[in-house]
């Protein structure tokens, strides 16, 4: 015989000036099944719960109804107060009378009226209510980081000094990202691979972080706390082991001429190769693709026979291994839109145009010009060098309305150091507007205007085209009556838009993350949860879910770093309850479910699985579905599509949804 | 998204934006257009600087926007528009402005040559369906007073057959003139 | 080279298709050796081309001007009698007469109230669809694949194909692939055997219709163009247009008055210039009309080997 309690908050004045609580507090006294039924100022204070709690045991409540706020806010402080006074949590439900009715009726009989219809309904679902019971999931505590940037570099730092094991997977042979291509980087202008490369070190070496470069994750199933993750390890053709990073192999390779990846195209690597000197880790691996043995059938193996440890083995295959994880970052950073892209600037075509990426590599010290600014055309020193800021970003012809965040800042940086290496060079920066918003930034252009005499135009440059040797750039100067500034430059730096990664879309699609139209990674909520996403266990770090700076990278890998090291706290995870269950029956059925697993192809989540249903013998009984309650959001989609109704929703069942539809009915 | 942020009735501004479809809030005032302008030398008001203005609505822009030059100038060549991060059409602005300078008699006094040659143009199509080169040249010289213009080229075009001193017409030029007078009709309602 | 050019069908069957075409007044009037030497290519290719009885001006830049309703009346009463004398695609070999129509049809066939009202103006009914096509698209679908075996003379000299404007703006009537860097002329001269060079102001502006008004920008704008082709080592400049023709050759005088240089690059029309490779006579092609001579052009070209 059910015996509920009705609780009615006034929520100060919040519900009681609109609604008259006492008489919702009378009438619902005087529902079927009701018990007991007070209304009170603030159910949600100490007092307010020492009441609901007292009153539980008083009157042996077999479940209770709290009329208040939205479930949002309370649902757990008054599940919690059940829990306290001795009854499962679950047998409490909450009616909202403050959003859906005081907060958006005027005072009046219609909306106490409406506040009391609320009551009933939810009092008629308790009824029906049943114990549930939390779900604990075991967690895996090893973490996959993927990705070798800046970013993945710092989670894995993080997860792994908290005594928990991370693999990080790279798909380049050597990890350090973007960052490890940059001279010099801004505020402060520390050299980027001094402050870089003692990271990669501490990853290399650290205990528990396993370092696979050369690899990208194949496939991803399973849920949080407990993924199955498989990797491809591309076969390097090189024992990782036998070799000692000589560098005799690189040294002879006959083909080299193929343009370097790390240097932008600039400059030009071996088959066989490391990508850069302090590679981490700094063993080569071939490049099939470019690699005499491999293009021509059989021909040269000069590396084979060079190498001291015999460590160089054309036989390798692709490898896969297959690791089990309870939190996965995903740390993959960013692409640049190259000069190609510009039908105005050229199509790529003019050797001395280039992107910031490119000039990065001029000016670094182990670039292909040991640090020369120089052209690549003819090798010359530049004497006047025109920087195009907002080259394909805030540019909705393009494709491209965002702003890509780091580049004001870079193309300050890249006309102070040409102005440092070339002190009568003259420097120009088209701009449209300068976004120097972090500490110490601001400061930092104008020491280039000021300090380094870097001329600053405010306009956009319409075309860019060769003539005699020399770029000619049309540009405007808004600022002076918007008078045209025709420049002829040496070198035109395009500080091009930031893009995601080229294998971003391909990779969300195998995590099952959801990802916006320019193929960043969605956070799940854009001011309260930036480093989460919307599938639970999978983190975000870095520029893969926007555009942002080193800093930022920095502080958004350590706080996913610390939502995987929450999530590995405990051995187990709780989840809620309100999950569906597809039901069991005593055999011969065992479910009424007929295997017909229309809610697993519906399933947002890919959390229905099919179930065999076998004998002791091993002999297939039935199919079934089978919720992972683990995965399942409870958005009740499965229950849908259900032909026979053999699936529900625990806490929100057909039935409980049923008496709530016919008490409203029913007035 | 896509509302005009000029509400007001009958401003320059809004006229603009409701016989271009152009919104102008679109324009970030980066000066490619400007940039990119084969007449940017010659032009007293730059390409954005008369969007600049029609977004300001400041007191006097109006008499300056359509008293310019500029608007005459422009050949509606679309360089601008074809380089235009945001897609703002300018050159459908122009037309506009050129009609509305027409409408409310600011032409500036240097682009009198520009508009009598287009004038002629049409007198030209109105008489005859199709452009009669001689016909064209004579209307324009007697609205320029330019008489002497292009004189010397008389006997090199005679000579190459491009002078054609009788008009090729339409089979009914009535027709043609129809066109053109309900068009001025209905302006009139 | 090979282009993704629009309208280019894979099933095209030449001897149904009746293609219609458009002079415009220039190729009536003074640019009458662009309408002849068009007719020429095509006469050897066997293909027919079928004006439109009793076309009328397309308003060119006047209409646009001075009356937005005008300059899409004008084109759309030449397109309503295509329609009415059966025809689903013309060719328009003047750029600007191509602008206009394009950009006339556009906006009728994207708005159904301002259809209803160019209808009411011009008094005729506009058909469903009518293919626009450019010279180079004509030439492309219709003369490429038959013309091979017609080419007798190599060009052999270096070309500057220019463009315009309108050609390759707006990008709602665009007929160009590379809009800053179109190609589509460049093909047709290989295919003349030319060497088509690399240039900056393929698409700059000509002056346009100032050639009367202010004959002083056009000597500006077009001596930049002529400029950076001679510059280049040009030895003749290649148009589509009648009216960038003009501009370039008939007002040499004063390109050369404005540059101070004696630059005499001849000016031809791309159909003459695949005229001359095909082995059409340089006086049915119309080359003596021009301004600057064009013997050069021809006295350059090779003869091929059997």
């Amino acid at each position: 015989m059910a015996r509920i309690g009705v609780f009615i908050c006034h929520c100060g004045e919040n519900i009681s000036a609109t609604v008259d609580v006492a008489k919702v507090a009378e009438r619902a006294g005087k529902l079927s099944g009701v018990a007991f039924s007070v209304d009170y100022k603030y159910m949600c204070s100490d007092p307010g719960q020492t009441l609901i709690i007292e009153s539980i045991k008083e009157h042996k409540l077999t479940g209770i109804v709290v009329a208040a706020c939205s479930p949002r806010m309370h649902e757990g402080t008054f599940r919690k107060a059940a829990e306290k006074a001795g009854i499962n949590p679950y047998l409490c439900e909450m009616a909202n009378i403050r959003e859906q009715v005081s907060w958006v009726h005027p005072k009046s009989d219609a909306t106490t009226q409406k506040a009391l219809d609320i009551v009933r309904t939810l009092v008629e679902k308790v009824k029906k209510n049943v114990a549930l019971y939390p779900i604990k999931v075991p967690v895996t505590k090893t973490a996959l980081v993927i990705g070798g940037g800046i970013a993945g570099i710092q989670s894995a730092l993080d997860i792994a000094n908290a005594g928990h094991k991370v693999i990080m997977v790279e798909k380049k042979p050597s990890i350090g990202g973007h960052m490890s291509q940059l001279s010099e980087t801004f505020p402060t202008l520390d050299c980027s691979q001094c402050i870089l490369t003692p990271r990669m070190v501490e990853v290399a070496q650290h205990p528990n972080i396993e370092l696979l470069t050369y690899a990208e994750v194949e496939s991803v199933s399973g849920f949080v706390g407990n993924f199955d993750v498989k990797i491809r390890m591309k076969a390097k053709s090189v024992d990782m082991k036998k070799c000692t990073g000589c560098g005799a192999c690189s040294q002879k390779c006959p083909t080299k001429k193929i343009p370097d990846e790390f240097n932008e195209g600039m400059g030009f690597r071996t088959a066989i190769y490391s990508p850069f000197p302090q590679a981490v880790p700094n063993k080569p691996v071939i490049d099939r693709d470019h690699c005499t043995w491999f293009t021509k059938g059989g021909k040269c193996g000069l590396c084979k026979k060079i190498c001291p440890t015999g460590a160089i083995d054309y036989e390798t295959q692709d490898e896969f291994r297959e690791v089990k994880v309870g939190a996965i970052i995903t740390a993959t950073g960013f692409d640049l839109k190259h000069a190609d892209f510009f039908p105005e600037y050229g199509y790529g075509k003019f050797k001395d145009v280039i992107d910031g990426m490119q000039f990065e590599r001029l000016a670094s010290a182990s670039g292909p010009t040991s640090g020369e600014i120089r052209r690549p055309s003819d090798g010359k020193i530049p004497e006047k060098i025109v920087f195009v800021a907002c080259a394909g970003s805030r540019d909705k012809a393009k494709g491209i309305e965002y702003c890509s965040k780091i580049c004001c800042m870079y193309t300050a940086k890249h006309a102070m150091l040409y102005k440092h290496k070339n002190h009568e060079g003259k420097a120009y920066v088209f701009y449209m507007d300068i976004r120097a918003a972090g500490k110490n930034y601001d400061e930092f252009v104008r020491r280039a205007i000021e300090d380094d005499g870097v001329q600053y135009i405010r306009g956009r440059v319409s075309r860019i085209y060769e003539k005699d040797g020399k770029l000619i750039v049309k540009g405007v100067d808004t600022l002076m009556n918007s008078e045209p500034v025709d420049i002829e430059a040496d070198m035109v730096v395009l500080a091009t838009a930031v893009v995601a990664n080229i294998g971003a879309e391909s990779l969300a699609q195998k995590l099952h993350i959801s990802y916006d139209q320019h193929h960043f990674f969605s956070e799940a909520h854009p001011k309260l949860k930036p480093v989460e996403t919307n599938t639970a266990g999978i983190m975000l770090a870095g520029a893969c879910q926007s555009a942002k700076d080193i800093p930022e990278s920095v502080s958004q890998a350590s706080a996913s770093a610390s939502k995987a090291i929450g999530l590995f706290s405990s051995d187990e995870l709780t989840r809620e309850p309100i999950v569906a269950v597809v039901n069991r029956q005593a055999p011969p059925n065992f479910t009424s479910c007929t295997g017909c697993l229309l809610c697993l192809e519906v399933c947002p989540y890919h959390a229905i699985e099919k179930e065999e249903i076998k004998d002791r013998a091993g002999n297939l009984i039935k199919i079934a579905a089978r919720v992972n309650a683990g995965l399942c959001q409870g958005c009740g989609t499965c229950v849908a599509m259900c032909r026979n109704k053999s699936i529900d929703i625990q806490g929100f069942s057909n039935d409980q949804m049923m008496s709530e539809v016919l008490a409203l009915l029913n007035a | 998204m896509d509302k005009s942020t000029h509400q007001h009735a009958d401003t320059l501004t809004s006229q603009v934006e409701k016989a271009t479809g152009v919104i102008l809030s679109h324009c970030y005032q980066c000066g490619k257009c400007t940039a990119g302008c084969p007449l940017n030398e010659e032009m007293d008001v730059m390409p954005n600087q008369i969007l600049r203005m029609l977004q300001l609505e400041l007191p006097g822009y109006e008499d300056k926007i359509l008293s310019s030059l500029s608007i005459w100038l422009c050949l509606a060549c679309d360089t601008c528009y074809s380089r235009c991060p945001q897609e703002v059409k300018l050159s459908q602005v122009m037309d506009f402005l050129r009609q509305e300078s027409i409408r409310q008699d600011k032409v500036n006094p240097k682009a009198k040559d520009i508009l009598s040659f287009h004038k002629a143009f049409l007198d030209s199509i109105k008489l005859n369906g199709k452009l009669h080169e001689v016909g064209l040249t004579i209307d324009y010289k007697l609205r320029s007073l330019n008489l002497m213009q292009d004189v010397q080229l008389v006997p090199s075009m005679m000579a190459k057959g491009k002078l054609t001193i009788f008009p090729h017409q339409v089979k009914n030029t009535k027709e043609i003139a129809k066109i053109f007078k309900r068009i001025s009709e209905a302006k009139q309602e | 080279m090979s282009l993704d050019i629009r309208h280019l069908t894979s099933d095209f069957r030449h001897n149904n298709m009746r293609i219609g075409f458009y002079p415009g007044c220039s190729l009536e009037g003074s640019s009458k050796e662009y309408s002849d030497s068009l007719f020429a290519v095509a006469e050897k290719c066997n293909i027919t081309l079928e004006e439109i009885k009793d076309w009328s001006c397309c308003g060119a830049s006047a209409a646009h001007n001075l009356d937005h309703d005008l300059a899409l009346a004008l084109p759309a009463r030449t397109l309503a009698l295509a329609g009415k004398q059966g025809l689903t695609e013309i060719v328009v070999p003047c750029a600007a007469c191509y602008s206009r129509m394009a950009t006339s049809k556009n906006e009728i066939s994207g708005n159904v109230a301002t259809r209803q009202k160019i209808e009411k103006y011009i008094d005729l009914k506009l058909s469903a669809d009518i293919q626009i096509l450019t010279v180079f698209e004509f030439l492309q679908k219709y003369i490429f694949p038959v013309v091979d075996e017609h080419i007798v003379n190599k060009l052999n000299q270096k070309a500057a194909c220019y463009y315009g404007c309108l050609y390759s703006r707006p990008k709602e009537t665009a007929a160009i692939v590379q809009i800053e860097n179109p190609m589509e002329m460049d093909v047709v001269m290989a295919k003349a055997g030319a060497t088509p060079i690399e240039w900056a102001f393929k698409t700059e502006c000509c002056g346009a219709g100032f050639t009367m008004s202010r004959t002083d920008i056009v000597a500006k704008l077009s001596g930049k163009i002529l400029e950076d082709a001679a510059d280049r080592g040009a030895e003749s400049i290649i148009v589509a247009c009648p009216m960038c023709h003009v501009n370039l050759d008939m007002r040499r005088p004063e390109i050369k008055k404005q540059l101070k240089k004696d630059i005499n690059i001849p000016v031809l029309f791309i159909t003459q210039a695949l005229g001359l490779s095909m082995g059409i006579s340089a006086d049915k092609l119309g080359l003596n009309k021009h301004y600057v001579p064009t013997d050069k052009v021809v006295n350059c070209m090779v003869k091929l080997e059997a």
